[in-house]
């Protein structure tokens, strides 16, 4: 983009922009669109799930109970933290905290991480019971008609929201890059911003995950 | 004499590089343009194949299979690749940032983006239809989605990816309305153009990932054997049909609102006269985006959904009548006592006005739960959309192609020759179109490869009328490519419209607007001031 200095526009500053207000306040409200599109996405997957449980009340109940909910309660506590981290960090930036900053998102980076690894043990769990969705599922310990549309809701709905985790930590890292680079301060931080808030959905569906998922009955 | 603008955005680079990878939105529009215009022609053979074939019953230059395949084709490719990114993001693109006096839409990037998702979505979605030979409809209904051995999967991959393209279209349309507007250019201030182009990027964003998650789910369906569709395995194939069609339905009013705001600016403009009921248009609009959430269900009357939802959604579908008919009598008032000037523009959106009455009220004998049961999955179906969606939006978007083809090349195409191309597309239209109500009225289903005997009469009536629109199209574009290289310029505002993009030259330079423009007037003041035009 043909973005420069030459007619007294800072670096950060698109061309067809008038000023920065008008650049940052564009591009939130972009981005709160593009949450509402994730919302209809995984709507699609909420309505599954009230057809099947209300098809299939009694097994929703007992299949639930072979979740760990455990493990299940210690996500929801790291995603929640890593929430607060997010939030420190653009609060460190706008401060104009580099160092702080950095610290902060490579903290929430982390517990991402955490998440995706009890996730895989509570996957690996599952698979070596064959608990598992459709036409996969082999377990024979759950009472009720078709237990294997409890997994395949199960983990479409996590699966999902796994690979929006992993699409939350690459952007982290990118932002994280951006920082290290300087290239955000007290004056920009819009790809800070933009990042905090898809994390903060990432986190928000995960809060209705759980009990959905973890706490029936 | 008329002269192009020796620097314009057409010139301003040059080579393949400078068009493939611009982040100009009139470039990109363009991309846009040639984009769909190819996808138009590749439906609209498969479409002549489709009526060649029925002819006569049982064979006559195809095998039942490669029918399946061709009537998938025609019905994706038209939808998929032509009707749902045609309006907004070829005409939309180009247009909007000028209407109102912006650089640029609000995110180029995001712009550039999401025509190459297009490309790459559509390119995938043909190939895999035609080497995996898939059959199922345009609709691709579970079961038989799940249980055909063709390349669905290939397939509704494709179109998940176009759906990419079409969510960044809307939100960028729609962050764009709200942040780019010139300055004094409130929002009953706007071209109702935009408000359609608005009404249609908040379906686009809020419905397109519902198809998103349902082409997904259909995915892992035959992939994994999630068993969500399976009666079997305690699924339910109506549920898809819910999804699909709560994507599907919307889709339609992505397809037709953009081309009703076309028909306001057309009738406004050459009626020279102020666009009567401007407010009614404009929230009838929203009103139209709204209820269109509400009415999948009347695609399911016969699909074993409970009567009472059948009943609801009936009563919500006729709703729709209701900003569908506010529109057509504003128009109709804006016209009275009008200074009417026939130029091709004007005959499309009069066609407009005709043809999409006969499409929209059609609509609801099928909205009707007892006549649906009868006309359900008939010609007057397949009769029913394709007026309104071919004689609608297509209608609309040729209007607004022929309106705006002097902005986008500073060129006149040959007015005699449009004409004569609006008459056959418009008499052969009609002839191909209104025989397949008779012929669904009297029970021939849609899909069929072969049939009575008694029905060869209208369906070859129905097959002649196609060569006669194809003959219209054709013309078509032969006059429009001419214009680009031979035709005479045009001048800055050839039809002495009042809406932003005619204040700058055409074709515009790089940034639209050589100072950013402001609000002096508003965009139907024709009792005000009535600019001269330059042709």
């Amino acid at each position: 983009m043909s973005s420069g200095n030459s007619n007294g526009h800072p670096a950060h500053l698109a061309h067809h922009f008038s000023d920065a207000a008008q650049q940052s306040e564009s591009a939130k409200i972009g981005m709160w669109i593009f949450l509402l599109t994730e919302i209809l996405l995984f709507a699609g997957l909420f309505v599954a799930y009230a057809v099947y449980r209300s098809a299939n009340t009694e097994m929703f109940y007992n299949a639930h109970k072979h979740l760990d909910i455990h493990l299940g309660t210690l996500n929801t506590i790291v995603l929640i933290t890593s929430s607060l981290t997010m939030a420190l960090a653009i609060r460190s930036i706008q401060l104009n905290d580099r160092k702080k900053s950095i610290k902060l998102l490579a903290a929430t980076f982390a517990l991402a991480a955490v998440f995706l690894i009890v996730k895989y043990f509570e996957y690996s769990h599952k698979f070596d019971l064959g608990q598992l969705p459709g036409k996969f599922y082999t377990y024979t310990g759950i009472e009720g008609s078709n237990p294997h549309i409890f997994f395949s809701v199960y983990f479409m709905m996590t699966g999902l929201h796994g690979i929006h985790v992993i699409a939350g930590m690459i952007a982290i890292s990118w932002v994280m890059r951006k920082t290290i680079q300087g290239k955000l301060s007290s004056e920009y931080y819009t790809p800070m911003e933009l990042t905090g808030l898809y994390w903060h959905l990432v986190d928000m569906i995960w809060i209705f995950l759980f009990p959905l998922l973890y706490l029936i009955g | 004499m008329n002269k192009i603008p020796e620097v314009n955005y057409l010139n301003a680079s040059r080579g393949i590089r400078s068009w493939l990878f611009t982040l100009d939105h009139k470039r990109i529009g363009l991309l846009y343009l040639f984009s769909i215009m190819a996808a138009f022609a590749l439906g609209g053979i498969f479409a002549i194949l489709i009526r060649l074939e029925l002819l006569g019953p049982g064979k006559d230059i195809m095998e039942a299979r490669t029918y399946n395949q061709i009537f998938t084709l025609h019905g994706a490719v038209m939808i998929f690749l032509f009707i749902i990114p045609s309006i907004p993001a070829a005409m939309g693109n180009f247009i909007l940032p000028q209407m109102i006096g912006a650089k640029d839409v609000a995110f180029p990037r995001l712009n550039l983006l999401s025509w190459w998702i297009y490309i790459f979505g559509a390119v995938f979605a043909v190939i895999s239809m035609s080497t995996g030979s898939v059959d199922t409809g345009w609709t691709f209904y579970t079961p038989y989605s799940t249980t055909t051995s063709t390349s669905v999967v290939a397939m509704t991959l494709g179109v998940f990816i176009l759906g990419f393209s079409s969510i960044f279209t809307g939100l960028n349309f729609i962050v764009t309305i709200h942040k780019m507007r010139a300055p004094g250019q409130t929002w009953f201030k706007l071209p109702l153009f935009v408000w359609g182009l608005y009404a249609t990027a908040i379906i686009q964003v809020l419905a397109t990932p519902v198809l998103g998650i349902t082409v997904l789910l259909l995915i892992l369906e035959r992939v994994a054997g999630i068993g969500i569709f399976d009666p079997a395995m305690g699924g339910d194939p109506v549920l898809f049909q819910h999804f699909f069609w709560f994507y599907s339905h919307p889709a339609v009013y992505i397809m037709i609102l953009p081309g009703m705001g076309i028909i306001s600016e057309l009738i406004s403009a050459f009626s020279q006269k102020r666009i009567f009921g401007y407010k009614a248009i404009a929230f009838s609009s929203l009103a139209i985006a709204f209820i269109s959430f509400l009415v999948w269900g009347h695609h399911m009357f016969v699909s074993g959904q409970s009567q009472l939802a059948s009943a609801i959604f009936s009563f919500l579908t006729f709703l729709v009548g209701i900003p569908s008919g506010i529109k057509i009598f504003n128009w109709l008032a804006t016209l009275y006592k009008g200074k009417i000037r026939f130029d091709t523009p004007m005959l499309y959106a009069l066609s407009f006005l005709f043809l999409f009455t006969i499409g929209g009220l059609t609509g609801m004998f099928l909205g009707t739960l007892a006549t649906d049961v009868h006309l359900h999955d008939t010609y007057f179906v397949v009769a029913h959309f394709h007026y309104v969606m071919v004689g609608g939006t297509v209608m609309a978007f040729f209007g607004g192609l022929h309106y705006w083809w002097p902005k986008f090349w500073g060129r006149m195409y040959n007015e005699l020759w449009a004409k004569i191309s609006i008459a056959f597309t418009f008499v052969g239209f009609n002839i191909t179109f209104l025989s397949q109500f008779v012929l669904g009225a009297k029970g021939m289903p849609r899909r069929y490869y072969s049939y009575l005997d008694k029905f060869q009469p209208l369906h070859d009536l129905s097959s002649f009328g196609s060569w006669i629109m194809a003959i219209g199209f054709f013309i078509m574009a032969v006059y429009l490519i001419h214009a680009v290289f031979k035709g005479r310029p045009a001048g800055d505002n050839p039809w002495g419209a009042l809406t932003f993009e005619w204040e700058t030259t055409s074709p515009p330079p790089k940034e639209n607007f050589i100072e950013t423009p402001t609000l002096t007037h508003g965009p139907y003041d024709y009792d005000k001031i009535v600019p001269e035009r330059t042709i």
